[in-house]
């Protein structure tokens, strides 16, 4: 029970990552391999304000904001530029920018671990003696994200555009919606996202310029449980996925074999059903 | 007055000319009927006029040059493209399709009694309004697009074979529909048709292409009488 409750939170986290993953997916058809290091950097962001002296909540706020306007910035400066480019051209970019992102980090915040603060309190909440503090509060962040995000592209009309852009590029122009920007604005999302999961994550697993491969790797196994095109396939997979993580880390396999739950779910996902449990099937005509 | 003038437009699809220079008029509040066999260049004619295939030419729409703009501010100009193929957000809802048609309007209320309008053109549209719109048939896509379309209050309306795909009572009904539009708000259209009959009924001024030159124009009963568009075009 305890081991479902932590998995429940860790996999909210993954849920968050997944669906920033799903969200570029949807505008590029790619997978964003440097999602993990946006949502890092961000938090380092995060670290530099609070120890700065500023609350917890307003630099959360404040970054989630500046990883906004970055994650627009790079996709205006670094995406844009190879739009129509071939994928594996793509690729190379996104995992140069994994790699440029992690060593300014390092360079910056050395690579020594650095403990980053949870907003929540040690003692438990509500008398819930089964989940820490952080987990609770955690799984209450990522509804929100969840909900907000719901909402906004649900109820918006620049939520509407957005998925107009994302899945009809060519009509979206037709009826006056600036594409370019709709894809940058989703950058921004992904990024913001990402910045969420990165600060909740931090508590658990502490900050240093690598804290987000591991992360990273469940939320691809997250999105592709779910099917890389389905948001909401991207949700309940990570909370599938940080579930399946814990319970089997704590009563099968052990802590030490626990990311290659990850690695498994990816491949048995990718041979057995690559669109995913919720995510459409694509059938080309030849 | 002249709504649209083109004047000596090109067009290419990479380095290969599809067009070659064509001029032609559309007077404001008239529907003008662009005729040719297939291949003869009337699509591109459209996409050219929305900056979606590369130009060389004058587009000059209420007296502004246009052809150097990009698609989405050419459509702020109240310019409505039904495109070839229909266009249709085939993920997203009925209703969604024709909200994103007044995208880039504002003012809530006019909005929804325009969803309203096209409905009350469209009823078939209203029972499926929460339905997405890939799953609808291939004229109820039709009817969408030309909705879409309208709910950008446009001036004027590239219409690309709205009658594709409809049956021959819903083609007429459809046509029943753009005039009214056409005399009621005075929406100017530029009609692309293979149904040259339909489109001469329709129309005021027809242009007719051949592999990319304009060969024929006129008012659209002396293009009708004209023996060779009888012969080609009308078959009879």
């Amino acid at each position: 029970m305890f081991q479902v409750l932590a998995g429940l939170a860790t996999g909210g986290i993954y849920a968050s990552l997944a669906l920033a993953l799903v969200m570029i997916y949807q505008a590029t058809h790619l997978v964003n391999f440097a999602q993990g290091e946006m949502a890092m950097f961000s938090t380092y962001i995060a670290w530099s304000l609070i120890n700065a002296g500023m609350g917890f909540w307003p630099a959360f706020l404040l970054t989630v904001g500046i990883a906004f306007i970055l994650g627009i910035f790079i996709e205006r400066i670094v995406i844009r530029p190879v739009e129509n480019a071939p994928v594996l051209v793509v690729v190379v970019v996104f995992i140069g920018l994994l790699v440029i992102l992690n060593s300014v980090a390092g360079w910056i915040y050395t690579y020594t671990i650095k403990s980053f603060p949870s907003p929540f309190p040690a003692e438990p909440l509500f008398g819930i003696r089964y989940m820490s503090a952080h987990q609770l509060g955690a799984i209450g962040v990522t509804l929100v994200v969840l909900a907000v995000l719901y909402v906004f592209f649900r109820f918006t009309p620049v939520g509407l555009a957005m998925r107009a852009a994302a899945q009809n590029p060519v009509s979206s122009r037709l009826v006056g919606i600036r594409v370019g920007w709709m894809l940058a604005l989703g950058w921004g999302l992904a990024a913001a996202v990402g910045a969420v999961a990165g600060m909740m994550i931090a508590p658990i697993v502490y900050l240093d310029p690598n804290m987000m491969s591991g992360i990273l790797l469940y939320a691809f196994a997250a999105a592709l449980l779910g099917g890389i095109d389905s948001p909401v396939g991207a949700v309940v997979g990570g909370f599938v996925v940080g579930v399946l993580e814990n319970v089997l880390g704590a009563f099968v396999i052990g802590n030490e074999l626990k990311l290659s739950v990850a690695l498994v779910l990816i491949i048995g996902m990718l041979l057995v059903k690559p669109s995913g449990f919720f995510g459409k099937v694509h059938v080309t005509r030849v | 007055m002249a709504l649209l003038e083109v004047g000596a437009l090109s067009a290419f699809y990479g380095a290969t000319p599809v067009l070659h220079g064509i001029g032609f008029t559309l007077q404001e509040g008239s529907i003008t009927a662009l005729l040719g066999a297939n291949g003869a260049g009337k699509t591109t004619t459209l996409r050219a006029l929305c900056a979606m295939v590369k130009t060389a030419g004058q587009i000059r729409f209420a007296g502004e040059r246009i052809e150097r703009r990009a698609t989405e501010d050419i459509v702020r100009l109240g310019i409505a493209h039904v495109p070839d193929g229909r266009g249709t957000f085939a993920n997203l809802t009925t209703e969604e399709n024709l909200r994103l048609g007044a995208y880039t309007r504002r003012g809530r209320d006019a909005v929804q009694g325009d969803l309203e309008r096209v409905y009350g053109y469209f009823p078939r549209l209203k029972e499926r309004r929460s339905q997405q719109a890939g799953t609808l048939s291939g004229g109820e896509q039709q009817m969408l697009a030309v909705s879409r379309a309208l709910m950008l209050r446009p001036r004027l309306m590239l219409l690309d074979e709205p009658s594709f795909g409809l049956a021959p009572l819903l083609v007429r009904e459809l046509f029943g529909i753009l005039q009214t539009v056409n005399r009621r708000d005075g929406v100017s259209m530029l009609l692309v048709e293979q149904n040259a009959a339909m489109a001469l009924d329709l129309a005021d001024h027809a242009y007719l292409l051949e592999t990319g030159r304009v060969v024929l124009s006129g008012p659209a009963h002396d293009i009708r009488r004209d023996d060779a568009v009888r012969r080609s075009y009308l078959g009879y």
